[in-house]
Protein backbone atom coordinates (compact mmCIF):
# COMPACT_ATOMS: atom_id res chain seq x y z
CA UNK A 1 0.00 0.00 0.00
CA UNK A 2 1.41 4.04 -0.41
CA UNK A 3 1.28 6.02 2.08
CA UNK A 4 2.05 9.97 1.17
CA UNK A 5 3.46 12.28 3.92
CA UNK A 6 2.99 15.63 4.02
CA UNK A 7 5.36 17.80 6.29
CA UNK A 8 5.26 21.03 6.42
CA UNK A 9 6.63 23.96 8.94
CA UNK A 10 4.24 24.84 12.01
CA UNK A 11 3.10 28.07 12.55
CA UNK A 12 4.95 30.79 13.58
CA UNK A 13 7.80 29.06 12.13
CA UNK A 14 10.20 31.49 9.79
CA UNK A 15 10.15 30.11 6.46
CA UNK A 16 12.85 31.93 4.70
CA UNK A 17 12.72 30.07 1.62
CA UNK A 18 8.50 30.45 1.19
CA UNK A 19 8.86 34.54 2.02
CA UNK A 20 11.45 34.43 -1.43
CA UNK A 21 9.34 32.41 -3.56
CA UNK A 22 6.56 34.88 -2.14
CA UNK A 23 8.32 37.64 -3.49
CA UNK A 24 9.07 36.25 -6.76
CA UNK A 25 5.79 35.64 -7.37
CA UNK A 26 4.80 39.20 -6.77
CA UNK A 27 7.47 40.60 -9.00
CA UNK A 28 5.80 38.44 -11.32
CA UNK A 29 2.86 40.24 -10.80
CA UNK A 30 1.20 37.03 -9.06
CA UNK A 31 0.07 40.51 -6.64
CA UNK A 32 -2.75 38.52 -4.84
CA UNK A 33 0.16 35.85 -2.85
CA UNK A 34 0.10 37.29 0.27
CA UNK A 35 1.89 34.53 2.07
CA UNK A 36 4.06 30.88 1.00
CA UNK A 37 5.09 28.44 2.92
CA UNK A 38 7.13 25.30 1.98
CA UNK A 39 6.49 21.95 2.65
CA UNK A 40 7.73 18.35 1.08
CA UNK A 41 5.79 15.49 0.21
CA UNK A 42 7.08 12.01 0.78
CA UNK A 43 5.77 8.86 -0.98
CA UNK A 44 5.97 5.92 0.86
CA UNK A 45 5.52 2.04 -0.75
CA UNK A 46 4.76 -0.15 1.93
CA UNK A 47 4.25 -3.78 2.39
CA UNK A 48 1.15 -3.79 4.81
CA UNK A 49 -2.86 -4.59 3.69
CA UNK A 50 -3.73 -3.27 6.82
CA UNK A 51 -4.26 0.79 6.68
CA UNK A 52 -4.96 1.12 10.12
CA UNK A 53 -1.77 -0.55 10.83
CA UNK A 54 -0.32 1.03 7.97
CA UNK A 55 -1.32 4.54 9.22
CA UNK A 56 0.08 3.31 12.77
CA UNK A 57 3.30 2.46 11.43
CA UNK A 58 4.05 5.46 9.40
CA UNK A 59 3.35 8.15 12.27
CA UNK A 60 6.24 6.38 13.59
CA UNK A 61 8.21 6.71 11.00
CA UNK A 62 7.28 10.73 11.51
CA UNK A 63 8.26 11.02 14.98
CA UNK A 64 11.14 8.81 14.71
CA UNK A 65 12.79 10.34 11.53
CA UNK A 66 10.80 11.99 8.80
CA UNK A 67 9.69 14.88 10.80
CA UNK A 68 11.24 16.79 13.00
CA UNK A 69 8.31 17.93 15.80
CA UNK A 70 10.28 20.60 17.22
CA UNK A 71 9.07 22.62 13.84
CA UNK A 72 7.20 20.44 11.97
CA UNK A 73 3.87 18.83 11.55
CA UNK A 74 3.00 16.11 9.21
CA UNK A 75 -0.29 14.71 7.78
CA UNK A 76 -0.93 10.90 6.78
CA UNK A 77 -2.42 10.22 3.30
CA UNK A 78 -3.34 6.75 2.74
CA UNK A 79 -5.00 6.99 -0.72
CA UNK A 80 -6.59 3.01 -0.60
CA UNK A 81 -8.35 3.75 2.74
CA UNK A 82 -11.59 3.93 1.89
CA UNK B 1 45.66 13.40 34.18
CA UNK B 2 47.41 15.43 31.73
CA UNK B 3 46.02 16.75 28.22
CA UNK B 4 47.77 13.89 26.53
CA UNK B 5 45.87 10.89 28.47
CA UNK B 6 42.76 12.58 27.44
CA UNK B 7 41.25 10.38 25.05
CA UNK B 8 39.27 11.86 22.35
CA UNK B 9 36.87 10.69 20.00
CA UNK B 10 35.45 11.57 16.34
CA UNK B 11 32.97 10.94 15.00
CA UNK B 12 32.77 10.51 10.83
CA UNK B 13 29.79 10.35 8.59
CA UNK B 14 29.71 9.99 4.70
CA UNK B 15 29.78 14.15 4.27
CA UNK B 16 31.86 14.13 7.05
CA UNK B 17 34.60 17.42 5.93
CA UNK B 18 35.76 18.78 9.22
CA UNK B 19 36.98 15.49 11.17
CA UNK B 20 40.25 15.93 10.30
CA UNK B 21 40.64 19.78 10.87
CA UNK B 22 39.76 18.72 14.10
CA UNK B 23 41.61 16.00 14.79
CA UNK B 24 44.56 17.96 13.80
CA UNK B 25 43.50 20.30 15.89
CA UNK B 26 43.22 18.21 18.69
CA UNK B 27 46.45 16.38 18.55
CA UNK B 28 48.27 19.97 18.00
CA UNK B 29 46.56 20.97 21.30
CA UNK B 30 46.89 17.32 23.29
CA UNK B 31 49.87 15.83 21.47
CA UNK B 32 47.66 12.65 21.37
CA UNK B 33 45.76 11.42 18.12
CA UNK B 34 42.04 11.29 18.89
CA UNK B 35 40.28 8.29 17.14
CA UNK B 36 38.68 8.60 13.77
CA UNK B 37 34.94 6.59 14.46
CA UNK B 38 33.07 5.47 11.15
CA UNK B 39 29.16 5.66 11.88
CA UNK B 40 28.52 2.60 10.93
CA UNK B 41 30.64 1.25 14.23
CA UNK B 42 28.40 0.30 16.69
CA UNK B 43 30.23 0.79 19.76
CA UNK B 44 32.28 3.75 21.23
CA UNK B 45 35.85 2.66 22.92
CA UNK B 46 35.53 4.55 26.35
CA UNK B 47 36.33 8.39 25.75
CA UNK B 48 36.53 11.47 27.89
CA UNK B 49 35.31 13.38 25.30
CA UNK B 50 33.40 12.67 21.76
CA UNK B 51 33.60 15.04 19.13
CA UNK B 52 30.53 15.40 16.29
CA UNK B 53 32.50 17.22 13.78
CA UNK B 54 31.35 19.90 10.75
CA UNK B 55 30.18 18.74 7.20
CA UNK B 56 27.17 17.86 5.14
CA UNK B 57 26.42 14.89 6.45
CA UNK B 58 24.36 12.43 4.70
CA UNK B 59 24.21 15.56 2.13
CA UNK B 60 21.97 17.22 4.25
CA UNK B 61 19.18 14.91 2.90
CA UNK B 62 15.59 15.20 4.37
CA UNK B 63 16.82 17.71 6.96
CA UNK B 64 20.43 18.31 7.79
CA UNK B 65 22.33 16.13 10.68
CA UNK B 66 18.45 13.66 10.23
CA UNK B 67 20.42 10.57 8.95
CA UNK B 68 23.38 10.90 11.25
CA UNK B 69 21.51 11.49 14.34
CA UNK B 70 20.26 7.84 13.23
CA UNK B 71 23.35 6.48 12.12
CA UNK B 72 24.63 3.02 14.44
CA UNK B 73 27.09 4.87 16.58
CA UNK B 74 24.68 7.47 17.10
CA UNK B 75 23.17 4.99 19.95
CA UNK B 76 27.00 4.56 21.75
CA UNK B 77 27.18 8.19 21.72
CA UNK B 78 23.64 8.38 23.60
CA UNK B 79 24.47 6.20 26.01
CA UNK B 80 28.23 8.03 26.63
CA UNK B 81 26.27 11.33 27.20
CA UNK B 82 23.70 9.56 29.54
CA UNK B 83 27.21 8.38 31.24
CA UNK B 84 27.82 11.76 31.96
CA UNK B 85 30.31 11.83 29.33
CA UNK B 86 30.95 14.89 27.35
CA UNK B 87 29.87 15.92 23.87
CA UNK B 88 30.72 18.11 21.38
CA UNK B 89 28.81 19.00 18.17
CA UNK B 90 30.19 21.45 15.86
CA UNK B 91 27.86 22.91 12.84
CA UNK B 92 26.44 19.83 11.16
CA UNK B 93 27.74 18.56 14.66
CA UNK B 94 25.48 20.79 16.60
CA UNK B 95 22.78 19.86 14.05
CA UNK B 96 22.96 16.00 15.12
CA UNK B 97 23.06 17.13 18.39
CA UNK B 98 19.60 18.79 18.14
CA UNK B 99 18.18 15.87 15.72
CA UNK B 100 18.63 13.16 18.77
CA UNK B 101 17.55 15.29 21.53
CA UNK B 102 21.31 15.76 23.48
CA UNK B 103 20.54 19.44 22.82
CA UNK B 104 17.57 21.48 23.13
CA UNK B 105 16.16 23.38 19.54
CA UNK B 106 16.59 22.74 15.90
CA UNK B 107 18.92 24.89 13.25
CA UNK B 108 16.78 25.94 10.68
CA UNK B 109 17.17 27.70 6.99
CA UNK B 110 19.94 31.04 7.44
CA UNK B 111 17.50 34.05 7.89
CA UNK B 112 18.90 35.57 4.87
CA UNK B 113 18.58 32.62 2.52
CA UNK B 114 22.48 32.88 2.01
CA UNK B 115 25.78 30.41 3.08
CA UNK B 116 27.59 32.33 5.67
CA UNK B 117 30.79 32.22 5.86
CA UNK B 118 32.90 34.52 7.84
CA UNK B 119 34.20 35.68 11.19
CA UNK B 120 32.05 36.32 13.84
CA UNK B 121 32.21 37.46 17.09
CA UNK B 122 30.92 35.19 20.35
CA UNK B 123 30.38 36.50 23.63
CA UNK B 124 30.56 33.84 26.64
CA UNK B 125 27.11 33.78 28.85
CA UNK B 126 26.71 32.82 32.56
CA UNK B 127 25.91 29.18 32.53
CA UNK B 128 25.01 26.39 34.47
CA UNK B 129 28.96 24.34 35.47
CA UNK B 130 30.24 22.70 32.05
CA UNK B 131 33.41 21.75 30.93
CA UNK B 132 33.06 24.22 27.76
CA UNK B 133 32.73 27.01 29.41
CA UNK B 134 34.36 26.52 32.68
CA UNK B 135 37.85 28.20 31.68
CA UNK B 136 36.56 31.03 29.58
CA UNK B 137 35.57 34.15 31.62
CA UNK B 138 32.17 35.62 31.20
CA UNK B 139 31.75 38.12 28.69
CA UNK B 140 35.03 36.86 27.16
CA UNK B 141 34.56 37.54 23.40
CA UNK B 142 35.95 35.36 20.90
CA UNK B 143 36.04 35.63 17.19
CA UNK B 144 35.81 32.46 15.89
CA UNK B 145 34.34 31.78 11.82
CA UNK B 146 31.04 30.69 10.77
CA UNK B 147 30.48 28.49 7.89
CA UNK B 148 26.95 27.14 6.94
CA UNK B 149 23.31 27.54 5.24
CA UNK B 150 21.16 26.10 8.11
CA UNK B 151 22.37 28.00 11.29
CA UNK B 152 19.59 29.97 12.31
CA UNK B 153 19.30 28.45 16.04
CA UNK B 154 15.12 28.12 16.48
CA UNK B 155 13.27 27.06 19.65
CA UNK B 156 9.94 28.60 20.88
CA UNK B 157 9.75 31.14 23.46
CA UNK B 158 8.63 29.03 26.49
CA UNK B 159 11.55 27.10 25.70
CA UNK B 160 14.50 30.15 25.18
CA UNK B 161 12.90 31.90 28.77
CA UNK B 162 14.39 28.08 30.18
CA UNK B 163 17.39 27.98 28.39
CA UNK B 164 18.08 31.12 29.60
CA UNK B 165 16.88 30.55 33.24
CA UNK B 166 18.74 27.18 33.21
CA UNK B 167 21.99 28.86 32.11
CA UNK B 168 22.20 26.46 28.93
CA UNK B 169 22.57 29.44 26.32
CA UNK B 170 26.77 29.21 26.10
CA UNK B 171 27.30 31.71 23.39
CA UNK B 172 25.94 34.79 21.42
CA UNK B 173 26.64 36.52 18.33
CA UNK B 174 27.65 39.85 19.61
CA UNK B 175 28.37 43.45 18.00
CA UNK B 176 31.07 42.32 15.75
CA UNK B 177 34.68 44.34 13.92
CA UNK B 178 33.72 41.60 10.97
CA UNK B 179 31.84 42.78 7.81
CA UNK B 180 27.88 42.26 8.05
CA UNK B 181 26.05 42.43 11.14
CA UNK B 182 26.40 40.55 14.02
CA UNK B 183 23.80 37.53 14.11
CA UNK B 184 24.76 35.76 10.47
CA UNK B 185 21.88 33.93 10.10
CA UNK B 186 18.73 35.14 12.61
CA UNK B 187 19.74 33.08 15.39
CA UNK B 188 16.71 33.56 17.68
CA UNK B 189 18.00 35.48 20.71
CA UNK B 190 21.61 35.92 18.52
CA UNK B 191 22.17 31.92 19.85
CA UNK B 192 25.25 30.48 18.67
CA UNK B 193 25.70 27.99 21.09
CA UNK B 194 23.75 26.02 23.53
CA UNK B 195 24.73 23.36 26.33
CA UNK B 196 22.10 19.92 27.99
CA UNK B 197 20.52 20.62 30.96
CA UNK B 198 23.81 18.53 32.32
CA UNK B 199 26.23 21.19 30.76
CA UNK B 200 28.38 17.52 29.53
CA UNK B 201 27.21 18.33 25.83
CA UNK B 202 27.70 21.59 24.12
CA UNK B 203 26.66 22.28 20.53
CA UNK B 204 27.84 25.64 18.45
CA UNK B 205 27.39 26.89 14.90
CA UNK B 206 31.25 28.01 15.03
CA UNK B 207 34.17 26.44 14.25
CA UNK B 208 36.94 26.52 16.32
CA UNK B 209 39.25 24.02 14.56
CA UNK B 210 39.33 26.54 11.80
CA UNK B 211 40.68 29.26 14.61
CA UNK B 212 43.47 27.49 15.30
CA UNK B 213 46.56 29.70 14.29
CA UNK B 214 47.67 33.16 12.85
CA UNK B 215 47.92 31.85 9.65
CA UNK B 216 44.04 31.03 9.71
CA UNK B 217 43.24 34.80 11.03
CA UNK B 218 43.18 33.89 14.48
CA UNK B 219 43.66 31.63 17.33
CA UNK B 220 41.00 32.24 19.25
CA UNK B 221 39.23 28.51 18.74
CA UNK B 222 42.70 27.01 20.02
CA UNK B 223 41.89 28.86 23.32
CA UNK B 224 38.36 27.66 23.13
CA UNK B 225 39.58 24.11 22.31
CA UNK B 226 42.34 24.20 25.17
CA UNK B 227 40.57 25.44 27.78
CA UNK B 228 37.78 22.96 27.21
CA UNK B 229 40.41 20.59 27.06
CA UNK B 230 41.56 21.61 30.30
CA UNK B 231 38.75 21.44 32.36
CA UNK B 232 37.79 17.97 31.09
CA UNK B 233 41.67 16.93 32.52
CA UNK B 234 41.27 18.68 35.94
Amino acid sequence: MQAIVNISLKEGVLDPQGRAISHSLNDLGFNEVSDVRVGKQILLEIDETDPARLRQRVARMCETLLSNTVIEDYSIDIPDEE
Amino acid sequence: MTLSALRVAIIVFPGSNCDRDMMVAIEHLTSRRPALVWHKEASLDPADLVIIPGGFSFGDYLRCGALAGRSPIMNAVLDHAARGGAVMGICNGFQVLTETGMVPGVLIRNAGLKFTCRNVRLQLCETLSSPFTAGLTMGEDLTIPVAHNEGNYFADDDELDRLEGNGQVAFRYVNSDAVGPANPNGASRDIAGVLSNNGRVLGMMPHPERAMSKLHGGTDGATFLLKSLEALVS
